[in-house]
């Protein structure tokens, strides 16, 4: 407090402020990027542990047998999918019903905003099956679910019969306090969503669904989902740990998982994105592996993707993760039987829970399996970049405001006057920041709005597809953006002072550390992301100065730019690196699926970039161009 | 003057009807920051429903509304859109008040000149006509176009009426007249209790208006004293004696006012006490909630004494402390004394941090969703993220009062003293606050 009112205190501190402003701001951002960079290695990385004693691996004992009964239900089951041409409807529900479970079916219908090209498809019309084995130790007020989604084509047949098999094992045991639910969900995402919806009984993104629903009066108090996915006998199994909308499933349950593979299944490996892990922690090599995989996992939750049908469950609070086999080319190779035993485990920890998986992290960043970042850990890279925005935002203010030393000083400048003209002037500099915050908002809602709603009128007068009017649409208001300083500047009369551009990228600074902050929080890799391309550029851009060099760099860190050079370092990091034209393609894929995942499944980081970041970012080409 | 204000009402209006149509109504009336329990419009729904059905309203644990209020909505249910607008009512009233008021502090303000009370180089802390001219406009503005009011009014919430009440109470202070400003006090106080505190201040102010001196040992100052006194007590025996007789019982003291100090809902919303007692063992939480709620009351002896010259602006403190003190405050109450910001604009080159608190306030106000979000939705926070935001939103409130109190203050001796303070050893001087 004595730091905010004795005026001594606060002049040498302004001061600082303001005399040491670049280089606090180089600093910090180098300190960001720095921190950030040092996550991967051992001091900032915790060693993976379980908080949840009844999640240990020596829990329970595992007798799952029926590797092979579970080939052949896949057998048969592949034989009636190849008949029927989709999900054997009547032949699960038959299946189901003699393994004793109630056994429901769920039809549901959606039309697609516009043509998904990708997976070829626009009005979907599916069936979710599910069968419930009620609880015989418990009231029905939790339950876990084990689902596998059955898309078109002949993948997964194995995952359908494993769970079969394990539905038969399960229904033979007495011990359980939880209902579980099998569900067999067609059109992967969409169908997940939609019995997510009606499970919940809300609805969020327009699936009509219709079915009977009287098996379901269980409150999910505590379900699990373990999405088991191309299960097939040479195995290794990949965990996906990331939700919609970049949540997180609990550290627990992600890395319960991989540590009953590794324990039970000697050298079975569980690879993390897509790269196996190293041994050693401490050499230059391990570094560089586990920045990669710190990376990846970045730019994936970044972008906000489902990883898994396990994404959609963690916006309902239900802790979830997928299991996907993996084809590995080495001699030895798991049978059913072992996976299997693995899922029981897991299947019979999570029923011996007593609450929540509440205990152990659900913000973490993970460079390796057996190591993770915590947030209190991560945040001050974020923070750091913040900072800068901060300092300028100071800087800008104090030199708008030349007052903040207090009216005494003022006095002994003899520049009284000169003080009052100055508060005069700054009446009028509200009111012309007005228009352009309204013009910039504007401009992100038709980018929001305009796409989707405008698809048929381009594709009447333009030989495109829908779903490449959507995509172009994007682009071309997103670039149409650009023009706007010439055009606000025609709404206003007599702006052209230099406080007011100052007020205005005082106001677009403070606006994107707020963007910046909120959306951290939900989602720290788009935060970040975003932090690191567009502070340092937002902090240095002015109207004076070389204009054309400032103008080059604001363009390079404009969301969309991100978007492609985000699309690049993936590529690299995958290493599976693409050329110019293949690039572009993606960036295009990238952005109509950004558009399907916010619409399809409430994804935030369209809206978000659409309402927020991109009117923000025009604010300041708006600085950038100011006369 | 009319014409800005016509059309600030214009568009402050049509933003309410088109938020009322949008899919954000339900969102925002869903959101506790906005509603509390005690005016929350789907417990005064409930309360309706139980009343028509011919069960005391108070019967459940769910309505706490004053029985004026219920008896209100049960004739105007079907236009309650109509009555949360009132808001606007509130803001003329408040800018009128602050019309006489300002006029009133202009005299004054010669008064003083005239008198050679003021040093002779503060011309430039003199107000002139000119800003003055804009403050009844700027306070319409600021109340009716602030996101907190537009939000609390969009949900419905009750609160809205409060603050009308407040503004009507206000108006008839400074318009002096004692009655309606004794039954408009009774009537706040009915209606949530805290504004009790708001008596001091406006008593103050009208024995200003009449002339006579704060002494304790003066007879006329005991005499109006006990006039205002009478006049608040009796208005508010007869407020609640109205309200018993509607009902028929006297349930409504223990589910309104037992409800207000005994803070037995816990459900988290902008205040200080639902972490506290959530947190804390059963048997200390009376000590507790009588130490928190003696809070409120404690700071008016105080700011009367400091304050004695300055009522209104006692006034305007007060009104913040119970927006910030309150057993269940929303936004809507914080609404309430920003509308008086724009009336000391004046104070603005003394206020040292108001660049921080702004944006402390503005970040917080952002944070409060996002945090909930991940605490009740996403499961990946908890409460202590929500609890932080809610203290660091407080300490910001209460930053901004003491900052604003200070400035006063500062403003009050500089006018006195001269605005060029010199040393003893004729070096320039400088005020500190310790």
């Amino acid at each position: 407090m004595g730091l905010l009112s004795d005026p001594y205190r606060r002049r040498a501190l302004s001061r600082l402020i303001l005399r040491l402003n670049t280089p606090l701001c180089i600093l910090s951002y180098l300190a960001g990027l720095g921190w950030f960079l040092g996550l991967a290695s051992p001091p900032f990385t915790l060693r993976s542990y379980m908080s949840e004693n009844a999640m240990g691996s020596t829990m329970v004992e595992e007798q799952f047998v029926f590797g092979e009964r579970a080939l052949s239900y896949a057998r048969e089951f592949a034989g009636h999918r190849k008949k029927v041409g989709g999900i054997p409807v009547a032949w699960l529900e038959k299946t189901m019903w003699n393994l004793g479970l109630e056994v429901y079916k769920q039809p549901f219908s959606r039309t697609l905003p516009f043509p998904d090209e990708m997976r070829e498809r626009y009005m979907v019309k599916g069936t979710n099956v599910y069968g419930i084995l009620r609880a015989p130790r418990a009231a029905s007020t939790e339950s876990l679910v084990l689902s596998v989604p059955c898309s078109t084509g002949q993948h997964n047949s194995q995952a359908v019969g494993l769970m079969l098999a394990l539905a038969s094992y399960f229904r033979g045991q007495i011990y359980w306090a939880k209902d579980i639910i099998f569900l067999v969900n067609e059109h992967d995402l969409i169908g997940m969503e939609a019995w997510l919806e009606a499970y919940h009984d809300v609805n969020v993104t327009e699936v009509l669904s219709s079915g009977c629903w009287a098996g379901l009066e269980a409150i999910p108090r505590q379900p699990v989902s373990v999405g088991a996915r191309d299960v097939q006998s040479p195995l290794d199994v990949a965990v996906g740990g990331l939700g919609t909308g970049a949540g997180w499933p609990n550290l627990d349950l992600c890395t319960t998982f991989p540590d009953a593979f590794c324990r039970k299944l000697n050298g079975c490996c569980a690879p993390l994105q897509g790269r196996l892990q190293r041994t050693d922690w401490d050499t230059l090599p391990a570094y560089v592996h586990s920045l990669q995989t710190l990376l990846l996992m970045v730019l994936k939750q970044g972008s906000g993707r489902p990883q898994g049908d396990h994404g959609l469950f963690l916006r309902y609070h239900i802790e979830a993760i997928t299991v996907r086999g993996i084809n590995s080319f080495r001699q030895y190779k798991y049978d059913m039987g072992t996976v299997g035993k693995t899922l029981e485990g897991m299947f019979r920890k999570l029923n011996n829970l007593l609450e929540r998986l509440h205990q152990s992290y659900f913000f973490y960043l993970l460079p390796s399996l057996a190591r993770f970042v915590s947030i209190g850990v991560y945040m001050p890279a974020f923070g750091f970049l913040i900072l800068i925005l901060v300092l300028k935002a100071l800087d800008l203010w104090m030199k708008l405001s030349k007052c903040d030393v207090g009216p005494e000083e003022q006095v002994c400048d003899g520049d009284r006057s000169a003080a009052h003209a100055a508060a005069e002037e700054s009446r009028p500099g509200l009111l012309t920041l007005v228009p352009p915050l309204l013009i910039c908002h504007a401009m992100g809602l038709t980018l929001y709005f305009l796409p989707v709603l405008g698809q048929h009128v381009a594709t009447q007068h333009f030989p495109v597809s829908e779903s490449e009017a959507v995509v172009l649409t994007v682009i071309a208001i997103y670039v149409a953006g650009l023009a706007l300083p010439h055009n606000t500047h025609r709404v206003l009369t007599g702006c052209g002072s230099e406080r007011s551009w100052m007020t205005l990228k005082l106001l677009s600074l403070l606006y994107l550390a707020m963007l910046l902050g909120c959306i951290t929080l939900i989602n720290f890799s788009l935060g970040f992301l975003l932090a690191v391309t567009m502070v340092p550029v937002a902090a240095i851009i002015q109207p004076k100065g070389p204009k054309y060099l400032y103008a080059v760099l604001l363009v390079l860190v404009t969301p969309a730019v991100t978007l492609l050079l985000s699309i690049v370092l993936y590529q690299e990091l995958i290493e599976y690196p693409i050329s110019a034209l293949e690039c572009w393609q993606l960036f295009l894929q990238a952005v109509s699926e950004g558009l399907l995942d916010h619409y399809l499944y409430g994804s935030i980081v369209f809206p978000f970039i659409a309402l927020f970041v991109y009117p923000c970012w025009l604010l300041l080409w708006n600085v950038l161009f100011w006369k | 003057m009319a014409a800005p204000l016509v059309l600030g009402i214009l568009v402050a209006v049509t933003v309410r009807a088109v938020l009322y149509r949008s899919s954000l109504a339900g969102f925002i009336s869903e959101r506790v920051e906005v509603t509390s329990p005690l005016n929350a419009w789907k417990r005064v729904v409930e309360g309706l429903a139980l009343l028509d059905l011919g069960v005391s309203p108070y019967s459940g644990d769910v309505f706490h509304e004053t029985p004026l209020i219920i008896y209100l909505f049960h004739f105007l249910i079907e236009y309650s859109e109509l009555v949360f607008m009132v808001s606007f009512m509130q803001c003329i009233s408040m800018s009128d008040s602050f019309r006489s008021f300002s006029l009133v502090q202009f005299k004054k303000q010669k008064l003083l000149m005239e008198l050679d009370r003021y040093a002779s180089d503060v011309a430039e802390l003199i107000r002139t006509p000119m800003e003055m001219h804009y403050i009844p406009l700027k306070v319409a503005l600021f109340y009716l176009l602030n996101p907190y009011t537009v939000m609390s009014c969009v949900a419905k919430s009750t609160c809205a009426i409060n603050n009308t009440v407040i503004a009507f109470f206000i108006l008839a202070t400074i318009k002096g007249s004692t009655l309606l400003s004794a039954i408009f006090l009774a009537l706040a106080t009915y209606q949530s209790l805290y504004p009790l505190t708001l008596f001091a201040p406006a008593l103050l102010y009208l024995l200003q208006l009449q002339f006579i001196p704060v002494k304790l040992k003066s007879k006329g100052f005991w005499l109006y004293t006990t006039q205002y006194a009478a006049l608040y007590l009796c208005s508010l025996v007869v407020i609640v004696g109205l309200s018993f007789f509607l009902l028929n019982s006297w349930d409504f003291i223990l589910s309104v006012y037992g409800f207000i100090l005994s803070v037995p809902d816990l459900t988290p919303n902008i205040g200080l006490f639902w972490y506290f007692f959530a947190e804390m063992f059963e048997h200390f939480s009376l000590f507790f909630v009588c130490v928190f709620q003696i809070n409120v009351f404690f700071y008016t002896i105080p700011l009367a004494v400091k304050l004695k010259e300055h009522p209104i602006f006692f006034l305007f403190v007060q009104l913040a402390i119970i927006s910030i003190f309150k057993s269940y405050p929303t936004v809507g109450d914080v609404a309430l004394y920003m509308a008086f910001l724009p009336l000391w604009s004046h104070l603005y080159r003394f206020l040292r941090n108001i660049f921080i608190l702004s944006c402390v306030l503005i970040v917080c106000s952002l944070l409060f969703p996002v945090l909930w979000h991940l605490w009740i939705y996403a499961g990946s926070a908890n409460s202590n993220f929500y609890y932080a935001i809610t203290l660091t939103f407080n300490v910001g409130q209460i930053l901004l009062i003491s900052d604003y109190f200070y400035a006063f203050l500062r403003r009050e001796y500089y006018l006195t003293h001269g605005l060029y303070l010199t040393r003893k050893d004729g070096t320039e001087a400088m005020l500190v606050l310790k």
